[in-house]
């Protein structure tokens, strides 16, 4: 079984949010929710400032605390690569999920149940990349297998630094974003 | 340059900060430790031989527990955002998932509350009911089978208790929550608001005293859990540091300290000192504050901890 993940190279994504149309349309994410958005972080003193723009979603941790939390098994790591998805008749919408996520990924669609980004499974199945990675005019993202040491995310993990959204917080997300 | 942190999203009841859980879920906790609380000094009265004789409180606090009981699974139903697959917690065990555990609990306590009323009904219910009537003689009759009512009734209890404070403490992103000490002192809080209500409904001199004399207790250890639970706060990590300071000049400063501490344990606790030594009447003020004082602390605990959260940034900027 696979164990997706990306890498986003923060060096090249401009914060353009294409990546957050593309998902809002491809999964038909409703008016004012989002399953990916854009940080943009900022530190340091001049001449020495530091900048990052970051195009963030659930991380499909390895250690997910929503799924652990969760009451029915609405939320589960599916078979296709260790995927976090939420079966939506099972969610009775209790939202310990949504206190459990260090990174707030998700929300209550507004027919009650808890919903994020789905690295758009329904994509991936049939080989193709999540729409985020597809429309990225940039080409910053890299999707695949991160236990295939020949997949694109692999090496490029393996060529560049990268860090991990608050690895303290002990989920072991899989979203890197390369330095 | 000040450190800036950003973000595009503005999900409901995630940004600027979770606010997933309103009033239903602080009063769902509160009624569920208050009968948890409920079951612990009925079953220790089973124990001790009350049920012998005719007693107010092991007539009453079943009964009442039942009736609090649905009122918190009411409000925790009202809280549910996909009402009708409510059932799903029925069709599934989750381990790791507190929640999970919970239903399961309370799926117990409901006939562990009735068998215990069984023990010594009201004496209505007994004029109403001969089946009652005589279930409650067969029950009164055997004293072996009423300990082990007490016993199942006070292991529930405590099971319950501690489960309204794991559901918080469990979920590690809100660093406030994080703390195993939760558990224990949701547990003396219910079985606080219990020892009060008693207290407030008995019209025993007897009951009175002896369930004052545990609000005492319980409450004044609850003053040393809740000094713990800071202690760990302050001596966690950077979030629980933070979390900490939301009631150290913080935003959730007031209501703790005069709500929670002032108002719901220390003055109530001198009231009632006093009255357990007879330098004053027992009034239904500190049994009421006591109550109030278990309700506010639910409604700090999970508003606070929905405000506290891990850094968001990578550069330490926010």
């Amino acid at each position: 079984m696979a164990r997706y993940g990306m890498a986003i190279d923060t060096r090249l994504c401009v914060g353009c949010m294409d990546c957050v149309v593309a998902c809002k349309t491809e999964n038909q994410v409703p008016e004012g929710f989002n399953r990916d958005w854009i940080a943009y972080e900022s530190a340091g003193t001049f001449p020495t400032i530091h900048m990052e723009i970051r195009s963030e979603r659930c991380n499909h941790c390895d250690n997910p605390p929503c799924v652990a939390c969760c009451p029915t098994g609405a939320s589960h790591v599916n078979d296709l690569g260790h995927i976090v998805l939420i079966t939506a008749n099972a969610c009775i919408g209790c939202k310990a999920c949504l206190a459990s996520c260090p990174y707030d990924a998700r929300f209550i669609h507004p027919d009650g149940y808890a919903d994020k980004c789905t690295f758009c499974a329904h994509r991936v199945t049939e080989g193709l990349d999540p729409a985020c990675v597809a429309v990225c005019p940039t080409r910053c993202f890299t999707f695949g297998d991160l236990d295939d040491p020949h997949s694109g995310i692999s090496r490029a993990l393996a060529s560049r630094k990268a860090h991990a959204l608050l690895p303290a917080a002990g989920t072991r997300p899989r979203i890197f974003y390369l330095d | 340059m000040t450190p800036e942190f950003f973000i595009t999203r503005h999900n409901e009841l995630i940004d600027p900060f979770v606010q997933v859980w309103s009033w239903q879920i602080p009063v769902y906790l509160f009624l569920g430790g208050w009968v948890a609380g409920m079951m612990i000094i009925t079953g220790y009265f089973m124990l001790g031989g009350r049920h012998v004789r005719r007693s107010p409180l092991l007539s009453a606090l079943p009964g009442v527990g039942l009736v609090l009981l649905s009122l918190g699974m009411l409000a925790l139903f009202l809280d549910l955002e996909h009402k009708r697959y409510v059932w799903r917690l029925y069709t599934t065990f989750q381990w790791t998932s507190p929640m999970s555990w919970g239903s399961w609990i309370l799926l117990l306590v409901y006939p562990a509350l009735v068998v215990t009323w069984m023990v010594r009904p009201p004496a209505l219910l007994e004029d109403l009911s001969q089946t009652v009537a005589r279930a409650s003689r067969a029950l009164q009759a055997n004293r072996e089978l009423v300990r082990a009512i007490g016993i199942t009734s006070m292991v529930l209890g405590v099971a319950l208790g501690v489960y309204t404070g794991i559901l918080l403490s469990s979920l590690g992103a809100r660093p406030l929550w994080n703390s195993g000490v939760l558990g224990v002192l949701f547990l003396a809080s219910g079985v606080s608001a219990a020892a009060a209500f008693a207290h407030l409904v008995t019209r025993s001199p007897d009951e009175r005293a002896l369930t004052v004399r545990i609000d005492n207790v319980v409450l004044a250890s609850e003053l040393g859990i809740l000094a713990l639970f800071m202690f760990g706060l302050l001596a966690g990590s950077a979030p629980q540091v933070e979390a900490a300071r939301l009631f150290l000049g913080g935003s959730y400063t007031a209501p703790f300290w005069v709500f929670v501490v002032g108002l719901g344990i220390v003055i109530p606790l001198i009231i009632q000192i006093l009255a357990a030594r007879h330098f004053v009447q027992h009034t239904p003020i500190a049994p009421l504050m006591v109550m109030a004082g278990g309700l506010a602390l639910r409604w700090v605990i999970v508003s606070a901890g929905q405000v506290s959260h891990w850094a968001h940034g990578v550069m330490g900027s926010y």
